[in-house]
């Protein structure tokens, strides 16, 4: 992968986009299998009902996944030094997620160049899901 | 609930080994596209000694150490009113299947909000790799919905 390098990284950059599917109970289940997290809240509508929610709803670690695809389809990982996401709001079944990223400063830190960049995902409608923000390296 | 005399408790502690196709199951469920994360040749390629361990995958595997442990029960937590709040992770190297990682959570925080309305659990878990090298810190806030 050919990383961006500091000096051509402007803040007000965007990250290239990335787009994923609508969310189905597959995609729940097969994160719920490959994560280990078990929490029936994702796969289980009995328990979600119970729990008082309409139906089941996504991991918020998987958009945090799909977040991590984000910056590392940006910069190679061995890059990244931190990822800090808030869960703003709850993914549903059918949602869209989009990750989209910004830089926002350009500082050096610890003997080496640094760039910020805040982060989001949000569904088909603009509502935003997860909020964070990263510190990526780069030459 | 927890209170702050909990902070300082220890949440789980253990090591795991990384299991490369259990990374390509983990990149499957994420719709990862790039090679480096499921065929070796394409990591070496890219000059990493196997498959990495993608950045969020570390609380995977945190939760697989932790599976014995009733986190719920020693935060006094009700599973059915809990979401995550908030996680971060600061990166210090790069981890590989075939690593085996060691992972120690300890509750770092506990706080309320809207008059008690909010309860929130802050957990704190350093992972380190096979030669004792730091290679994350992951921090985590859990959040009850009370009444």
């Amino acid at each position: 992968m050919q990383s961006p390098r500091f000096q051509d990284v402007q803040v007000g950059d965007k990250l290239p986009p990335l787009r994923l599917p609508a969310i189905n109970r597959t995609t729940l289940a097969l994160y719920c299998g490959a994560s280990g997290d078990h929490n029936p809240i994702h796969i289980d509508i009995d328990f979600a009902r119970k729990a008082r929610m309409p139906d089941v709803f996504a991991h918020g670690m998987l958009s945090a996944a799909y977040l991590g695809r984000l910056l590392t389809g940006w910069v190679p990982q061995a890059q990244l030094r931190n990822v800090a996401i808030r869960f703003t709001g709850i993914t549903h079944l059918g949602n869209q997620p989009t990750c989209t990223g910004v830089v926002t400063g350009k500082y050096e830190e610890s003997g080496e160049k640094r760039v910020k960049v805040a982060i989001q995902c949000a569904n088909q409608y603009g509502e935003q899901k997860l909020l964070g923000e990263a510190i990526v390296a780069l030459d | 609930m927890a209170d702050k005399s909990m902070i300082g408790l220890g949440l789980g502690k253990g090591s795991i080994d990384v299991e490369k196709g259990r990374l390509r199951f983990f990149a499957k469920a994420i719709g990862e596209t790039d090679a480096i994360y499921t065929d070796e040749s394409a990591a070496r390629d890219a000059g990493h000694p196997g498959l990495p361990v993608p950045p969020t995958f570390l609380m995977c595997l945190n939760s697989d150490v932790s599976a014995g442990v009733d986190r719920m029960g020693l935060l006094k937590l009700d599973l059915a009113r809990i979401l995550h709040a908030e996680q971060a992770f600061d990166y210090h190297r790069m981890a590989y299947a075939g690593d085996t990682l060691h992972f120690e959570t300890t509750l770092t925080d506990v706080y309320d909000k809207k008059g008690g309305a909010l309860h929130f659990c802050v957990t704190t878990t350093r992972v380190t790799n096979q030669r004792g090298e730091h290679v994350a810190d992951m921090r985590g806030t859990l959040v009850e919905r009370r009444g």
